[in-house]
């Protein structure tokens, strides 16, 4: 051992790399010798359950799930843009989208379905059309409508300013500036930040709950805590985590085709 | 190119400034400008870094608000709250340092788009239009690229093409070759001399002092916000009268060359 204080950095990184490799081989089989791997099976993967769950966690759950979302998403990317402009125009108008923006970011999702659903009908005697989905998507266009306004901001201002200057030298107006010039280099911009939003969105819909559904209705989610309870099995768990993740990771690997695509330097 | 410009003739002066000042914040740029420009005249605007000659450029057709003076741009005063910039604009091309192409269209969309949406000219006219202005500029062959698939010499001269297909009365060059490299300068002078022998009224701020002494009728030199002096370009540029505009001719004429009663000699700001 009297040679160790000598050896190399790169030596002894590699010699603590491999330790910790050995650690992790043992904890690893360990836990596999260790594990009741029927009982998971029965409790997690248990094929009857996952049975009668098909079809309808892909007809009823999954597709409510994604008509939540991107109704959500775009019509809160719309609300976001306009919020954005407001913003950066500033005056009046400019700190009441300001004041909204912060007003939605700083209150939990939650608290704002919440909100739409029961406190709204209460206070005003106005029912939001379309039931608990009806609020619950207004709630969270307004919330993905807060959120992604700051993202929507950052870039707008991140496009050169040489390039307002260039539209206006044109004659363009400041709208036509915004539109034509401004916008769509934004939007090649913020694709990444607004995956990120529509992902944050999807999952989201999760708390649609609380604005109450029919059974025609439920998300994901609720769908799969239904069965939960109904089954006493865990399974619907993992298949709802399934269900989520067939749509997100198909969707990070599309979004990344796009921005190659919308790459100007491609 | 013959004259292209015939009609543009005969006309009142298109921009006449008086007594402009600019200000950032406690910063005065521009002390005081008078400056007129006759139709079909080409006016080089020279001097150091910081003389404030972009900035006299850029208040011309108000991207830059002046704190003080008036612009008389195509008769219409600038600085009248009431004018609608945008109107006046569109009959005044503007050629930045950076180009400043739109990096989502190609050449022929870059020239297209103000057409169709100020203009409002049919999609086919605007087309036909701007085929002919990058015809202009030499670059027939390159009319389907994005900005980011051409030079730097043809970025710039698809932005001139840009500003031509306006149809403008006045063109304002600011600083367009000062971020080429040395080899694309060429190109893009040639395409200016020419637009300058077919007639166009030019204001070009520039470090090209051949372009100047060659191409432009009147020469005018700035330092520290005012002009200095100003003249017929041969006469400015080879004979100046004033120190200042003697001092500065030499150092970009002849980097290298450092007279020895320069060397004790304080910079002029």
């Amino acid at each position: 051992m009297s040679v160790l204080p000598y050896l190399k950095p790169t030596v002894r990184a590699r010699l603590g790399r491999l330790a910790s490799y050995a650690v992790g081989v043992v904890v690893l089989l360990l836990v596999v010798v260790f594990t009741d791997w029927a009982h998971i099976q029965k409790v997690f993967l248990n094929p009857n359950v996952a049975a009668q769950m098909w079809p309808t966690i892909l007809t009823v759950a999954l597709k409510n799930t994604l008509i939540y979302t991107i109704t959500s998403f775009i019509l809160g990317s719309i609300l976001a843009v306009l919020l954005a402009i407001l913003k950066i125009t500033g005056g009046p108008l400019g700190w009441a989208a300001a004041a909204f923006i912060e007003l939605f970011r700083g209150i939990p999702a939650l608290l704002t379905i919440f909100t739409a659903a029961y406190v709204i009908p209460i206070a005003f005697g106005f029912q939001i059309p379309g039931g608990g989905p009806g609020a619950g998507i207004l709630a969270l266009t307004i919330v993905t409508g807060a959120y992604a306004a700051e993202i929507v901001r950052a870039g707008i201002q991140a496009v050169s300013p040489g390039q307002s200057e260039a539209a206006r030298s044109l004659g363009m107006t400041s709208g036509q500036t915004m539109f034509w010039v401004v916008l769509p280099q934004a939007m090649r911009i913020v694709i990444p930040p607004m995956t990120n939003e529509f992902v944050m969105l999807l999952k989201d819909t999760s708390l649609l709950y609380v604005a109450g559904f029919a059974v025609s209705e439920k998300e994901l989610t609720t769908y799969g805590q239904d069965a939960l309870s109904t089954t006493g099995n865990a399974t619907p768990l993992v298949m709802v985590a399934l269900a989520y993740l067939i749509v997100t990771l198909p969707l990070t690997w599309l979004v990344g085709r796009l921005e190659k695509r919308l790459d100007p330097k491609r | 190119m013959s004259n292209l410009f015939p009609d543009l003739q005969s006309e009142a002066p298109p921009v006449v400034i008086a007594d402009l000042h600019k200000s950032f914040g406690d910063n005065e740029v521009l002390k005081g400008i008078d400056l007129t420009v006759q139709f079909g005249e080409v006016v080089c605007v020279i001097g150091p870094s910081g003389s404030g000659k972009s900035t006299l450029l850029r208040c011309v057709n108000l991207l830059e608000k002046p704190t003080k003076g008036s612009i008389q741009l195509l008769g219409a005063d600038m600085t009248d709250p009431d004018v609608e910039l945008n109107q006046v604009r569109t009959h005044v091309g503007m050629v930045f340092q950076s180009f400043n192409l739109f990096p989502n269209m190609t050449a022929l969309g870059n020239c297209v788009i103000a057409q169709r949406q100020v203009l409002k000219r049919s999609r086919s006219e605007a087309i036909e239009i701007a085929k002919k202005n990058l015809e202009l500029v030499g670059l027939g062959d390159r009319m389907d690229y994005h900005p980011a698939k051409l030079s730097g010499g043809q970025q710039q001269r698809v932005a001139i093409a840009r500003a031509l297909s306006m149809d403008p009365k006045v063109m304002l060059f600011d600083e367009p070759t000062a971020a080429l490299d040395p080899e694309l300068v060429g190109d893009v002078l040639a395409v200016m001399r020419d637009l300058a022998e077919a007639g166009m009224t030019m204001i070009v701020v520039t470090h090209e002092m051949l372009f100047a002494r060659d191409v432009s009728d009147r020469t005018i030199f700035m330092d520290g916000g005012v002009i200095v002096e100003e003249g017929p370009s041969v006469d400015l540029i080879t004979a100046p009268s004033e120190k200042r505009t003697q001092v500065f001719l030499k150092r970009v004429l002849d980097p290298t060359h450092i007279e020895d009663s320069e060397l004790g000699e304080t910079e002029p700001d």
